[in-house]
Protein backbone atom coordinates (compact mmCIF):
# COMPACT_ATOMS: atom_id res chain seq x y z
CA UNK A 1 0.00 0.00 0.00
CA UNK A 2 3.21 2.36 -0.63
CA UNK A 3 1.51 4.13 -2.80
CA UNK A 4 -1.36 5.18 -0.55
CA UNK A 5 0.97 6.82 1.21
CA UNK A 6 2.26 9.21 -0.65
CA UNK A 7 1.85 12.97 1.32
CA UNK A 8 -0.50 16.11 0.59
CA UNK A 9 1.12 18.13 -2.10
CA UNK A 10 4.05 15.58 -2.96
CA UNK A 11 2.87 15.55 -6.45
CA UNK A 12 1.55 18.02 -9.35
CA UNK A 13 -1.50 19.67 -8.10
CA UNK A 14 -4.43 17.35 -9.88
CA UNK A 15 -8.31 16.98 -9.62
CA UNK A 16 -7.90 15.68 -6.51
CA UNK A 17 -6.39 18.44 -5.24
CA UNK A 18 -8.08 21.14 -6.92
CA UNK A 19 -11.20 19.87 -5.34
CA UNK A 20 -9.60 20.17 -1.95
CA UNK A 21 -8.72 23.41 -2.64
CA UNK A 22 -12.28 24.52 -3.64
CA UNK A 23 -13.88 22.00 -0.67
CA UNK A 24 -11.49 24.80 1.82
CA UNK A 25 -12.72 28.08 -0.08
CA UNK A 26 -16.88 26.28 0.39
CA UNK A 27 -15.90 25.68 3.78
CA UNK A 28 -15.05 29.74 4.23
CA UNK A 29 -18.54 30.95 3.20
CA UNK A 30 -19.62 29.46 6.07
CA UNK A 31 -17.09 30.79 8.52
CA UNK A 32 -20.05 32.01 10.85
CA UNK A 33 -20.93 28.48 11.66
CA UNK A 34 -17.50 27.74 12.03
CA UNK A 35 -16.35 26.44 15.21
CA UNK A 36 -14.04 29.08 15.64
CA UNK A 37 -17.02 31.58 15.59
CA UNK A 38 -18.41 32.94 19.19
CA UNK A 39 -21.61 31.49 20.21
CA UNK A 40 -23.70 34.83 19.78
CA UNK A 41 -22.94 34.52 16.32
CA UNK A 42 -24.99 31.33 15.90
CA UNK A 43 -27.48 32.87 18.20
CA UNK A 44 -28.02 36.25 16.41
CA UNK A 45 -28.36 34.08 13.12
CA UNK A 46 -30.87 31.76 14.51
CA UNK A 47 -33.27 34.69 15.80
CA UNK A 48 -33.45 35.99 12.50
CA UNK A 49 -35.09 33.39 11.29
CA UNK A 50 -38.66 34.00 9.61
CA UNK A 51 -41.62 32.75 11.68
CA UNK A 52 -42.62 29.47 10.96
CA UNK A 53 -46.27 28.34 11.49
CA UNK A 54 -46.81 25.91 14.38
CA UNK A 55 -43.09 25.97 14.81
CA UNK A 56 -41.87 24.34 17.89
CA UNK A 57 -39.22 25.82 20.13
CA UNK A 58 -36.30 23.49 20.26
CA UNK A 59 -32.47 24.20 21.38
CA UNK A 60 -29.64 22.04 20.15
CA UNK A 61 -25.91 22.20 21.16
CA UNK A 62 -23.98 21.76 17.59
CA UNK A 63 -20.24 21.39 17.41
CA UNK A 64 -19.99 22.47 20.99
CA UNK A 65 -22.56 25.80 20.23
CA UNK A 66 -26.04 26.51 21.58
CA UNK A 67 -28.50 27.00 18.57
CA UNK A 68 -32.14 28.15 20.02
CA UNK A 69 -33.94 27.73 17.04
CA UNK A 70 -38.07 27.28 16.21
CA UNK A 71 -38.86 24.64 13.70
CA UNK A 72 -41.42 22.81 12.48
CA UNK A 73 -41.85 19.44 13.91
CA UNK A 74 -41.60 17.81 10.74
CA UNK A 75 -38.27 18.81 10.33
CA UNK A 76 -35.22 16.28 10.49
CA UNK A 77 -32.74 16.75 12.45
CA UNK A 78 -30.72 16.66 8.66
CA UNK A 79 -32.61 19.33 7.44
CA UNK A 80 -32.21 21.07 10.20
CA UNK A 81 -28.66 20.78 10.06
CA UNK A 82 -28.74 21.78 6.29
CA UNK A 83 -31.44 24.27 5.86
CA UNK A 84 -31.72 25.83 9.65
CA UNK A 85 -28.08 25.88 10.40
CA UNK A 86 -26.54 25.94 7.29
CA UNK A 87 -23.96 23.37 8.47
CA UNK A 88 -23.71 21.52 4.56
CA UNK A 89 -21.48 19.22 5.31
CA UNK A 90 -23.50 16.44 6.53
CA UNK A 91 -25.66 15.22 3.47
CA UNK A 92 -28.66 13.95 1.78
CA UNK A 93 -28.52 10.51 -0.09
CA UNK A 94 -31.24 8.49 -0.02
CA UNK A 95 -33.17 10.23 3.31
CA UNK A 96 -34.79 7.24 3.83
CA UNK A 97 -31.99 5.86 6.33
CA UNK A 98 -30.51 3.60 3.35
CA UNK A 99 -27.48 5.18 2.45
CA UNK A 100 -25.56 6.42 5.39
CA UNK A 101 -24.51 10.01 3.93
CA UNK A 102 -25.96 11.71 7.04
CA UNK A 103 -24.65 10.21 9.73
CA UNK A 104 -23.83 12.56 12.45
CA UNK A 105 -22.69 11.84 16.32
CA UNK A 106 -25.46 12.47 19.04
CA UNK A 107 -24.35 12.27 22.16
CA UNK A 108 -21.44 10.43 20.83
CA UNK A 109 -22.81 8.04 19.35
CA UNK A 110 -23.09 7.60 15.67
CA UNK A 111 -26.86 8.04 14.32
CA UNK A 112 -28.48 8.80 10.91
CA UNK A 113 -29.71 12.79 11.04
CA UNK A 114 -32.50 11.86 8.02
CA UNK A 115 -34.46 9.22 10.32
CA UNK A 116 -34.49 11.62 13.40
CA UNK A 117 -36.83 14.21 14.26
CA UNK A 118 -34.65 17.61 15.37
CA UNK A 119 -36.98 17.97 18.06
CA UNK A 120 -36.66 14.62 19.48
CA UNK A 121 -32.81 16.01 20.48
CA UNK A 122 -34.15 19.52 21.95
CA UNK A 123 -30.70 20.10 24.89
CA UNK A 124 -28.64 17.47 23.42
CA UNK A 125 -24.76 17.36 22.03
CA UNK A 126 -25.05 17.26 17.80
CA UNK A 127 -21.13 16.51 16.48
CA UNK A 128 -21.12 17.05 12.40
CA UNK A 129 -18.29 17.13 10.49
CA UNK A 130 -17.89 20.37 10.49
CA UNK A 131 -17.08 20.19 14.45
CA UNK A 132 -14.64 17.28 13.71
CA UNK A 133 -12.05 19.32 11.80
CA UNK A 134 -10.91 22.10 10.45
CA UNK A 135 -8.82 22.15 6.57
CA UNK A 136 -6.00 23.46 8.95
CA UNK A 137 -6.48 20.78 11.41
CA UNK A 138 -8.08 18.20 10.54
CA UNK A 139 -9.11 15.41 13.01
CA UNK A 140 -6.45 12.18 12.25
CA UNK A 141 -9.77 10.26 9.95
CA UNK A 142 -10.14 13.31 7.68
CA UNK A 143 -6.23 13.32 7.45
CA UNK A 144 -6.02 9.37 6.81
CA UNK A 145 -8.81 9.80 4.30
CA UNK A 146 -6.83 12.38 2.18
CA UNK A 147 -3.90 10.41 3.09
CA UNK A 148 -5.51 7.00 1.37
CA UNK A 149 -7.53 8.73 -1.38
CA UNK A 150 -10.73 6.95 0.37
CA UNK A 151 -12.90 8.75 -1.55
CA UNK A 152 -14.14 9.65 -5.41
CA UNK A 153 -16.79 12.21 -5.77
CA UNK A 154 -16.72 13.05 -1.95
CA UNK A 155 -20.83 13.18 -1.80
CA UNK A 156 -20.42 10.17 0.89
CA UNK A 157 -17.19 11.27 2.83
CA UNK A 158 -18.50 13.30 5.50
CA UNK A 159 -20.99 10.81 6.49
CA UNK A 160 -18.29 7.55 5.96
CA UNK A 161 -15.94 9.88 8.12
CA UNK A 162 -18.27 10.10 11.14
CA UNK A 163 -19.41 6.72 11.04
CA UNK A 164 -15.26 6.03 11.03
CA UNK A 165 -14.67 7.81 13.75
CA UNK A 166 -17.49 6.93 15.91
CA UNK A 167 -15.93 3.15 15.11
CA UNK A 168 -12.83 4.38 17.22
CA UNK A 169 -14.50 3.62 20.18
CA UNK A 170 -17.35 0.98 19.23
CA UNK A 171 -16.38 -2.78 19.80
CA UNK A 172 -15.10 -3.57 16.53
CA UNK A 173 -12.06 -6.85 15.72
CA UNK A 174 -8.87 -5.95 14.55
CA UNK A 175 -9.36 -7.29 11.17
CA UNK A 176 -10.28 -5.34 7.54
CA UNK A 177 -13.68 -8.24 7.64
CA UNK A 178 -15.07 -6.46 10.81
CA UNK A 179 -14.08 -3.11 9.95
CA UNK A 180 -16.32 -3.74 6.76
CA UNK A 181 -18.76 -5.15 8.27
CA UNK A 182 -18.99 -1.99 11.12
CA UNK A 183 -19.43 0.70 7.98
CA UNK A 184 -21.89 -1.51 5.66
CA UNK A 185 -24.57 1.55 7.05
CA UNK A 186 -22.50 4.21 4.84
CA UNK A 187 -22.46 3.16 0.90
CA UNK A 188 -19.79 4.66 -1.68
CA UNK A 189 -21.39 4.98 -5.18
CA UNK A 190 -17.77 5.34 -6.32
CA UNK A 191 -16.73 2.55 -4.71
CA UNK A 192 -13.64 3.98 -3.19
CA UNK A 193 -14.37 1.21 -0.69
CA UNK A 194 -10.98 -0.51 0.20
CA UNK A 195 -8.95 2.66 0.15
CA UNK A 196 -11.83 4.04 3.34
CA UNK A 197 -10.81 0.60 5.26
CA UNK A 198 -7.30 1.25 4.87
CA UNK A 199 -7.53 4.83 6.19
CA UNK A 200 -9.66 3.64 8.77
CA UNK A 201 -7.06 0.48 9.68
CA UNK A 202 -4.32 3.41 9.98
CA UNK A 203 -5.83 5.63 12.57
CA UNK A 204 -6.78 2.87 14.68
CA UNK A 205 -3.15 1.12 14.28
CA UNK A 206 -1.61 4.99 15.72
CA UNK A 207 -4.43 4.88 17.85
CA UNK B 1 -44.88 14.39 5.36
CA UNK B 2 -48.54 15.53 7.20
CA UNK B 3 -47.99 17.95 9.93
CA UNK B 4 -48.10 16.27 13.25
CA UNK B 5 -48.53 17.54 16.65
CA UNK B 6 -45.11 16.31 18.43
CA UNK B 7 -46.03 15.43 22.28
CA UNK B 8 -43.26 14.74 24.80
CA UNK B 9 -45.48 12.88 28.00
CA UNK B 10 -43.94 13.61 31.25
CA UNK B 11 -44.05 9.75 32.24
CA UNK B 12 -45.60 6.83 31.32
CA UNK B 13 -49.19 7.34 32.43
CA UNK B 14 -49.75 10.78 30.68
CA UNK B 15 -48.49 8.57 27.37
CA UNK B 16 -50.19 5.78 28.05
CA UNK B 17 -53.53 8.46 28.25
CA UNK B 18 -52.27 10.29 25.22
CA UNK B 19 -52.31 6.98 23.25
CA UNK B 20 -55.29 5.50 24.41
CA UNK B 21 -56.86 8.96 22.44
CA UNK B 22 -56.26 6.49 19.12
CA UNK B 23 -58.82 4.93 17.37
CA UNK B 24 -56.46 2.27 16.83
CA UNK B 25 -53.07 0.68 17.80
CA UNK B 26 -52.67 -1.17 14.45
CA UNK B 27 -51.98 0.67 10.71
CA UNK B 28 -53.41 3.87 10.24
CA UNK B 29 -52.97 4.96 13.90
CA UNK B 30 -53.47 8.49 14.89
CA UNK B 31 -51.67 8.55 17.68
CA UNK B 32 -47.93 6.97 17.69
CA UNK B 33 -44.96 6.19 19.89
CA UNK B 34 -41.75 7.11 18.32
CA UNK B 35 -38.75 5.78 19.60
CA UNK B 36 -35.65 5.42 17.67
CA UNK B 37 -37.72 6.72 14.42
CA UNK B 38 -35.96 3.95 12.26
CA UNK B 39 -39.11 2.49 11.22
CA UNK B 40 -41.81 5.21 11.97
CA UNK B 41 -40.41 8.44 10.33
CA UNK B 42 -39.23 6.64 7.14
CA UNK B 43 -42.89 5.76 6.91
CA UNK B 44 -44.32 8.94 7.90
CA UNK B 45 -41.70 10.41 4.77
CA UNK B 46 -43.42 8.01 2.66
CA UNK B 47 -47.26 8.70 4.10
CA UNK B 48 -47.65 5.59 4.86
CA UNK B 49 -48.44 6.33 8.10
CA UNK B 50 -49.91 9.77 9.08
CA UNK B 51 -50.20 10.49 12.82
CA UNK B 52 -52.27 13.38 13.92
CA UNK B 53 -49.82 12.91 17.50
CA UNK B 54 -46.69 11.83 17.89
CA UNK B 55 -45.57 10.90 21.32
CA UNK B 56 -41.62 11.01 21.63
CA UNK B 57 -41.37 8.28 24.77
CA UNK B 58 -37.23 8.78 23.98
CA UNK B 59 -36.96 10.28 27.83
CA UNK B 60 -38.86 7.79 29.23
CA UNK B 61 -36.72 5.66 32.21
CA UNK B 62 -37.30 2.05 30.16
CA UNK B 63 -33.61 1.91 29.28
CA UNK B 64 -32.69 -0.78 31.48
CA UNK B 65 -31.19 -3.93 31.41
CA UNK B 66 -31.11 -5.80 34.58
CA UNK B 67 -31.40 -9.42 36.13
CA UNK B 68 -34.34 -10.43 36.84
CA UNK B 69 -35.69 -12.55 39.83
CA UNK B 70 -36.33 -15.58 38.27
CA UNK B 71 -32.51 -15.69 37.22
CA UNK B 72 -33.61 -13.96 33.76
CA UNK B 73 -32.72 -11.28 32.08
CA UNK B 74 -35.42 -7.39 31.82
CA UNK B 75 -34.47 -5.39 29.05
CA UNK B 76 -36.19 -2.46 29.13
CA UNK B 77 -38.44 -1.03 26.19
CA UNK B 78 -36.13 1.84 24.85
CA UNK B 79 -33.11 0.04 25.70
CA UNK B 80 -31.14 0.33 22.10
CA UNK B 81 -30.46 -2.96 19.72
CA UNK B 82 -26.38 -1.54 19.92
CA UNK B 83 -26.59 -1.67 23.83
CA UNK B 84 -28.75 -4.87 24.34
CA UNK B 85 -26.47 -6.67 21.59
CA UNK B 86 -23.17 -5.69 23.78
CA UNK B 87 -24.32 -6.37 26.72
CA UNK B 88 -21.98 -8.75 28.87
CA UNK B 89 -25.06 -10.67 30.16
CA UNK B 90 -26.89 -11.13 26.92
CA UNK B 91 -23.58 -11.82 24.85
CA UNK B 92 -22.54 -14.50 27.37
CA UNK B 93 -25.97 -16.09 28.31
CA UNK B 94 -28.69 -15.02 25.29
CA UNK B 95 -25.50 -15.44 22.59
CA UNK B 96 -28.34 -15.57 19.75
CA UNK B 97 -30.29 -12.71 20.56
CA UNK B 98 -26.59 -10.45 20.24
CA UNK B 99 -25.63 -12.35 16.93
CA UNK B 100 -28.82 -11.74 15.22
CA UNK B 101 -29.38 -7.88 15.93
CA UNK B 102 -25.65 -7.57 15.00
CA UNK B 103 -26.33 -8.68 11.59
CA UNK B 104 -29.13 -6.27 11.35
CA UNK B 105 -29.76 -2.93 9.82
CA UNK B 106 -26.32 -0.96 10.22
CA UNK B 107 -24.15 0.47 13.05
CA UNK B 108 -26.73 3.76 12.90
CA UNK B 109 -29.47 2.21 12.82
CA UNK B 110 -28.97 -0.17 16.26
CA UNK B 111 -27.79 3.00 17.54
CA UNK B 112 -31.13 4.48 17.19
CA UNK B 113 -33.95 1.34 17.05
CA UNK B 114 -35.80 0.19 20.42
CA UNK B 115 -36.59 -3.13 21.27
CA UNK B 116 -39.55 -1.93 21.64
CA UNK B 117 -40.06 -0.76 18.61
CA UNK B 118 -37.97 -3.71 16.96
CA UNK B 119 -41.46 -5.52 18.14
CA UNK B 120 -43.46 -3.18 15.56
CA UNK B 121 -40.93 -3.10 12.40
CA UNK B 122 -42.90 -3.11 9.76
CA UNK B 123 -42.32 -5.02 6.18
CA UNK B 124 -40.28 -4.24 3.59
CA UNK B 125 -42.86 -5.44 0.99
CA UNK B 126 -42.55 -2.46 -1.78
CA UNK B 127 -46.46 -2.63 -1.67
CA UNK B 128 -46.86 -1.77 1.45
CA UNK B 129 -44.27 1.01 1.09
CA UNK B 130 -45.74 2.74 -1.74
CA UNK B 131 -49.03 4.20 -1.30
CA UNK B 132 -49.71 4.61 -5.27
CA UNK B 133 -50.13 0.77 -5.13
CA UNK B 134 -52.61 -1.09 -3.40
CA UNK B 135 -52.39 -3.14 -0.13
CA UNK B 136 -54.45 -4.88 2.58
CA UNK B 137 -52.04 -4.07 5.16
CA UNK B 138 -52.45 -0.47 4.10
CA UNK B 139 -55.45 -0.22 3.09
CA UNK B 140 -57.77 -2.94 3.98
CA UNK B 141 -59.98 -4.46 0.76
CA UNK B 142 -57.81 -2.83 -1.18
CA UNK B 143 -56.27 -6.05 -2.58
CA UNK B 144 -52.84 -7.70 -2.85
CA UNK B 145 -50.93 -6.97 -6.09
CA UNK B 146 -47.77 -8.37 -4.57
CA UNK B 147 -49.14 -11.92 -4.69
CA UNK B 148 -49.30 -11.92 -8.65
CA UNK B 149 -46.19 -8.85 -8.52
CA UNK B 150 -42.84 -8.57 -6.89
CA UNK B 151 -42.84 -11.45 -4.48
CA UNK B 152 -39.15 -12.90 -4.30
CA UNK B 153 -38.57 -11.73 -1.00
CA UNK B 154 -41.72 -12.50 0.75
CA UNK B 155 -43.76 -14.93 2.67
CA UNK B 156 -43.53 -18.67 2.28
CA UNK B 157 -45.23 -19.30 5.84
CA UNK B 158 -48.19 -17.83 7.52
CA UNK B 159 -49.45 -16.12 3.70
CA UNK B 160 -53.17 -16.19 3.53
CA UNK B 161 -54.93 -14.99 0.29
CA UNK B 162 -54.65 -11.34 1.57
CA UNK B 163 -51.44 -10.53 2.45
CA UNK B 164 -47.78 -12.11 1.88
CA UNK B 165 -45.87 -9.44 3.35
CA UNK B 166 -42.80 -11.26 5.84
CA UNK B 167 -41.83 -9.86 8.77
CA UNK B 168 -38.27 -8.52 8.45
CA UNK B 169 -37.09 -8.86 12.09
CA UNK B 170 -33.74 -10.19 13.16
CA UNK B 171 -33.89 -9.60 16.83
CA UNK B 172 -37.69 -10.81 16.97
CA UNK B 173 -36.04 -14.49 15.49
CA UNK B 174 -33.80 -14.86 18.28
CA UNK B 175 -36.54 -13.72 21.19
CA UNK B 176 -38.32 -16.25 19.40
CA UNK B 177 -36.45 -18.78 19.77
CA UNK B 178 -35.20 -17.73 23.65
CA UNK B 179 -39.29 -17.80 24.17
CA UNK B 180 -39.53 -14.25 25.68
CA UNK B 181 -41.96 -12.27 26.93
CA UNK B 182 -43.58 -8.90 26.50
CA UNK B 183 -44.68 -7.13 29.25
CA UNK B 184 -47.69 -4.27 27.82
CA UNK B 185 -49.00 -1.52 30.80
CA UNK B 186 -52.22 0.02 28.86
CA UNK B 187 -55.33 2.18 30.68
CA UNK B 188 -56.27 -1.58 32.01
CA UNK B 189 -53.30 -1.92 33.81
CA UNK B 190 -50.15 -4.20 32.83
CA UNK B 191 -50.00 -7.76 31.08
CA UNK B 192 -47.75 -10.09 29.90
CA UNK B 193 -47.88 -11.61 26.36
CA UNK B 194 -45.76 -14.96 25.29
CA UNK B 195 -43.68 -13.71 22.33
CA UNK B 196 -45.73 -16.31 20.14
CA UNK B 197 -48.67 -14.62 20.61
CA UNK B 198 -47.75 -11.12 20.40
CA UNK B 199 -47.61 -10.97 16.30
CA UNK B 200 -50.99 -12.18 14.61
CA UNK B 201 -50.95 -13.93 11.42
CA UNK B 202 -52.34 -11.89 8.52
CA UNK B 203 -55.99 -14.24 7.88
CA UNK B 204 -58.02 -11.34 6.68
CA UNK B 205 -56.79 -8.99 8.87
CA UNK B 206 -53.51 -7.91 7.37
CA UNK B 207 -53.57 -4.66 9.04
CA UNK B 208 -53.59 -5.91 12.60
CA UNK B 209 -50.03 -6.90 12.73
CA UNK B 210 -50.01 -7.19 17.00
CA UNK B 211 -52.48 -7.36 20.01
CA UNK B 212 -51.89 -4.27 21.20
CA UNK B 213 -55.26 -1.85 21.81
CA UNK B 214 -54.95 2.09 21.84
CA UNK B 215 -52.96 3.19 24.94
CA UNK B 216 -50.79 -0.17 25.28
CA UNK B 217 -47.24 0.58 25.70
CA UNK B 218 -44.65 -2.48 26.03
CA UNK B 219 -42.81 -1.76 29.12
CA UNK B 220 -40.15 -4.20 28.42
CA UNK B 221 -39.09 -7.83 27.27
CA UNK B 222 -37.95 -10.83 30.10
CA UNK B 223 -35.85 -13.71 29.29
CA UNK B 224 -36.50 -16.84 30.61
CA UNK B 225 -33.45 -17.72 33.06
CA UNK B 226 -30.31 -18.90 30.50
CA UNK B 227 -30.10 -22.07 29.44
CA UNK B 228 -26.89 -23.91 30.78
CA UNK B 229 -24.35 -25.21 28.20
CA UNK B 230 -26.66 -24.94 25.41
CA UNK B 231 -25.01 -23.70 21.75
CA UNK B 232 -26.76 -20.57 20.19
CA UNK B 233 -26.46 -19.66 16.60
CA UNK B 234 -28.20 -17.19 14.35
CA UNK B 235 -27.20 -17.64 10.67
CA UNK B 236 -28.85 -15.07 8.46
CA UNK B 237 -28.65 -15.27 4.42
CA UNK B 238 -29.06 -12.21 2.19
CA UNK B 239 -28.44 -10.58 -1.22
CA UNK B 240 -25.49 -9.08 0.28
CA UNK B 241 -22.99 -9.59 3.26
CA UNK B 242 -24.57 -6.89 5.07
CA UNK B 243 -27.17 -3.95 5.60
CA UNK B 244 -29.74 -6.18 4.00
CA UNK B 245 -33.30 -8.11 5.05
CA UNK B 246 -33.17 -11.86 5.29
CA UNK B 247 -34.05 -14.17 2.58
CA UNK B 248 -33.72 -16.64 5.24
CA UNK B 249 -32.33 -16.70 9.05
CA UNK B 250 -32.63 -19.08 11.61
CA UNK B 251 -31.91 -18.90 15.38
CA UNK B 252 -31.66 -22.16 17.08
CA UNK B 253 -30.77 -22.64 21.18
CA UNK B 254 -29.62 -26.35 20.92
CA UNK B 255 -28.34 -28.55 23.98
CA UNK B 256 -26.59 -31.70 23.23
CA UNK B 257 -25.95 -34.49 25.81
CA UNK B 258 -23.93 -37.66 24.66
CA UNK B 259 -24.12 -36.98 21.11
CA UNK B 260 -28.28 -36.76 21.16
CA UNK B 261 -30.72 -33.79 21.53
CA UNK B 262 -31.63 -33.24 24.29
CA UNK B 263 -33.70 -29.67 24.21
CA UNK B 264 -34.28 -27.52 21.39
CA UNK B 265 -35.21 -24.34 20.13
CA UNK B 266 -35.64 -23.03 16.65
CA UNK B 267 -37.23 -20.14 14.68
CA UNK B 268 -36.90 -18.56 11.27
CA UNK B 269 -36.39 -15.46 9.83
CA UNK B 270 -37.13 -13.74 6.41
CA UNK B 271 -39.74 -16.85 5.63
CA UNK B 272 -42.72 -15.71 7.77
CA UNK B 273 -45.71 -13.22 8.34
CA UNK B 274 -44.19 -12.86 11.50
CA UNK B 275 -40.76 -14.24 13.37
CA UNK B 276 -41.40 -18.13 12.73
CA UNK B 277 -41.13 -20.51 16.08
CA UNK B 278 -40.80 -23.92 14.67
CA UNK B 279 -42.31 -26.91 16.86
CA UNK B 280 -42.13 -29.21 13.78
CA UNK B 281 -38.62 -29.17 13.82
CA UNK B 282 -38.20 -29.06 17.41
CA UNK B 283 -39.91 -32.31 18.03
CA UNK B 284 -38.08 -33.88 15.31
CA UNK B 285 -34.42 -33.07 16.78
CA UNK B 286 -35.33 -33.86 20.54
CA UNK B 287 -33.55 -37.44 21.31
CA UNK B 288 -32.39 -37.46 17.64
CA UNK B 289 -28.50 -38.20 17.47
CA UNK B 290 -26.96 -34.72 17.05
CA UNK B 291 -26.06 -35.51 13.35
CA UNK B 292 -26.99 -34.28 9.65
CA UNK B 293 -29.58 -36.82 8.63
CA UNK B 294 -31.05 -35.74 11.40
CA UNK B 295 -30.96 -31.60 10.68
CA UNK B 296 -32.04 -32.48 6.80
CA UNK B 297 -35.23 -34.35 8.80
CA UNK B 298 -35.93 -31.29 11.36
CA UNK B 299 -35.38 -28.72 7.79
CA UNK B 300 -38.11 -30.74 5.87
CA UNK B 301 -40.45 -31.03 8.85
CA UNK B 302 -39.55 -27.04 9.18
CA UNK B 303 -40.51 -26.30 6.01
CA UNK B 304 -43.85 -28.96 5.30
CA UNK B 305 -46.44 -26.34 4.67
CA UNK B 306 -44.34 -23.76 2.83
CA UNK B 307 -46.55 -22.18 0.04
CA UNK B 308 -43.96 -20.98 -2.69
CA UNK B 309 -45.39 -17.19 -4.48
CA UNK B 310 -44.51 -16.85 -7.73
CA UNK B 311 -40.83 -15.59 -7.18
CA UNK B 312 -39.67 -17.25 -3.81
CA UNK B 313 -40.18 -21.12 -4.74
CA UNK B 314 -36.38 -21.02 -4.09
CA UNK B 315 -36.86 -19.99 -0.41
CA UNK B 316 -38.04 -23.35 0.74
CA UNK B 317 -34.71 -25.14 -0.65
CA UNK B 318 -32.94 -21.94 0.53
CA UNK B 319 -34.76 -22.38 4.27
CA UNK B 320 -34.14 -25.98 4.96
CA UNK B 321 -30.34 -25.86 4.03
CA UNK B 322 -30.11 -22.38 6.36
CA UNK B 323 -31.98 -24.39 8.86
CA UNK B 324 -29.38 -27.34 8.16
CA UNK B 325 -26.08 -25.46 8.14
CA UNK B 326 -27.11 -23.51 11.17
CA UNK B 327 -28.00 -27.04 13.55
CA UNK B 328 -24.77 -28.28 12.06
CA UNK B 329 -22.46 -24.98 13.17
CA UNK B 330 -24.34 -25.19 16.55
CA UNK B 331 -23.08 -28.49 16.99
CA UNK B 332 -19.93 -28.25 15.96
CA UNK B 333 -19.74 -25.01 17.98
Amino acid sequence: MANDDHLPGSEQPNRREFLWTAGTVAAGVFAAYSPANAATDAAAADAAMPAVEGAVPVTLRINGKDHSLRIDPRTTLLDCLRETVALTGTKKGCDHGQCGACTVHVNGRRVLSCLNFAVMHDGEEVTTIEGLGTPEAMHPMQEAFFTHDAYQCGYCTSGQIMSAVALLKEPCGAEDASVKELMSGNICRCGAYANIVAAIQQVRKRA
Amino acid sequence: MHTFEFIRPADQTAAIAAAAQSKTAQQGADVRFLGGGTTLIDLMKLNVETPARVLDINRLPLDKIEAASDGGLKVGAMVRNSDLAYHATVQRDYSVLSQAILQGASAQIRNMATVGGNLLQRTRCVYFRDTAMACNKREPSSGCPAITGHNRTLAILGASEHCIATNPSDMGVALAALEATIHIQGTKGSRAIAFGDFHLLPGNTPHRETVLEPGDLITHVTLPAPIVGSKQIYVKLRDRASYEFALASAAVVLTIANGKVTRARVAMGGVGTKPWRLPEAEAALTGKPANDATFRQAAEAALRNAKPQSENKFKIELAKRCLTYTLRTATAS
